[in-house]
């Protein structure tokens, strides 16, 4: 079974917030159908053999879909204009994805949210009670 | 998941191949090297030719210096809530004092590493497991947050997300309910750059107590330094053969 892209006078489906690119890793049916499938598939790959390939990668699936709401805000996944969530919470299918990953791309962090290079220094700035507790 | 079955066999005549290859390529030069640290693309595995340790140089390490742990905690977005018992910390500043004497020193103590590592044998799930190359790690997807390894770590080097967590950064996951430690800054090593944040740090910092390499590359500078200078396991005596060595302890 296929389902047509929501439009706006189709109240019926969730109306999906556009994405940053031009075109998803797969087509969008096989998308809507087996991106839990990817992902799992993905997710062991990665943390048990370091494969790390791009293109069914989660974080690149946030950083592409998941951008500033109307509102200018980014959406965090407990909102219900969050990307996973307009679907999830129309679907009734409860995802614990986000109690560990980032629910926001990395441009949505201060310092663009990356991993450290040699030659970086601090780039978020700890809160004082995070450097009281080093001491 | 369990760690795929390792084809000890099968590995070795495939190695012997890539010798042979070398060897005709360019006769007395050996291209080993090639693939050793670094060197692998995104799509293939992690390999055992390649072993991850640290060295930590004591005689370097600065007293007071808390460089390596605020590198960590920044790298992986371990905020604490005010309560030092509980809250994450994966890597920490020990002063350790000679009964006789009362000779200080301060050193960090990190997950070891270990190839024989307790708390992989005792987890009930197949969450803590030792990567190919020697990186211990917690598969946060089947860690139902028992916490035997963190009984079973003779360097106590686990936490446990008591708290609900909100701002975990992209290359960082982490949650409530599942316990974690040092991955060696996996993510870094992965992508090839070589070295873990706290090692980069310490660099900055000038001390060049934290050397991060390769253990199986017999040219590599903490290979290089533990031949010459030999290093220390700490508690040695548990035979867990670990990743971490200490020099001047």
């Amino acid at each position: 079974m296929t389902t047509a892209v929501s439009t706006a006078d189709d109240h019926r489906m969730p109306d999906l917030p556009a994405a940053k690119g031009e075109r998803c890793v797969e087509p969008t049916e096989v998308m809507r159908r087996r991106h839990a499938e990817f992902i799992l598939h993905q997710r062991d790959e990665t943390v048990h053999r370091g494969i790390r390939t791009q293109k069914h990668r989660f974080v690149n699936c946030i950083d592409c879909h998941v951008q500033r709401n109307a509102a200018g805000v980014w959406p965090r996944h407990t909102d219900d204009d969050h990307f996973c969530s307009v679907c999830h919470l129309y679907t009734s299918v409860a995802i614990d994805c986000f109690q560990c990953h980032a629910d926001r791309p990395h441009e949505a962090y201060p310092g663009g949210g990356k991993s450290a290079h040699r030659s970086d220094r601090s780039r978020l700035g700890m809160s004082d009670l995070h450097l009281e507790r080093l001491r | 998941m369990q760690n795929p079955p390792q084809d000890k066999k099968r590995r070795q005549f495939l190695q012997a191949g890539a010798l042979a290859a070398g060897l005709t390529v360019a006769s007395g030069v050996l291209l080993y090297s090639v693939g050793r640290a670094g060197a692998r693309a995104a799509d293939q595995p992690v390999s055992d030719r390649v072993r991850w340790g640290m060295l930590v140089d004591v005689n370097a390490c600065a007293d007071g210096c808390t460089a390596c742990v605020e590198a960590c905690d920044e790298e992986h977005g371990l905020t604490g809530f005010g309560r030092p018992e509980t809250d994450a910390q994966w890597i920490r500043k020990l002063t350790v004092r000679d009964r006789v004497g009362g000779h200080t020193k301060s050193f960090p103590v990190l997950c070891q590493h270990c190839e024989n590592p307790p708390c992989v044998d005792v987890c009930p799930t197949g969450a803590s497991f030792k990567r190919a190359d020697g990186i211990v790690l917690v598969d946060k997807h089947t860690c139902i947050g028992c916490r035997y390894c963190m009984m079973a770590c003779p360097y106590k080097a686990r936490s446990f997300i008591h708290e609900a967590l909100s701002e975990q950064l992209p290359h960082a996951p982490r949650g409530k309910g599942t316990v974690e430690s040092c991955t060696f800054c996996v993510h870094k090593v992965d992508r090839g750059d070589g070295a873990t944040a706290c090692a980069e740090a310490c660099e900055r910092e000038g001390h060049r107590a934290l050397i991060f390499g390769d253990l199986n590359d017999p040219d590599s500078e903490i290979s290089r330094r533990l031949a010459r200078h030999g290093g220390t396991q700490i508690r040695a005596d548990l035979g867990l053969n670990t990743g971490v060595r200490y020099q001047g302890l």
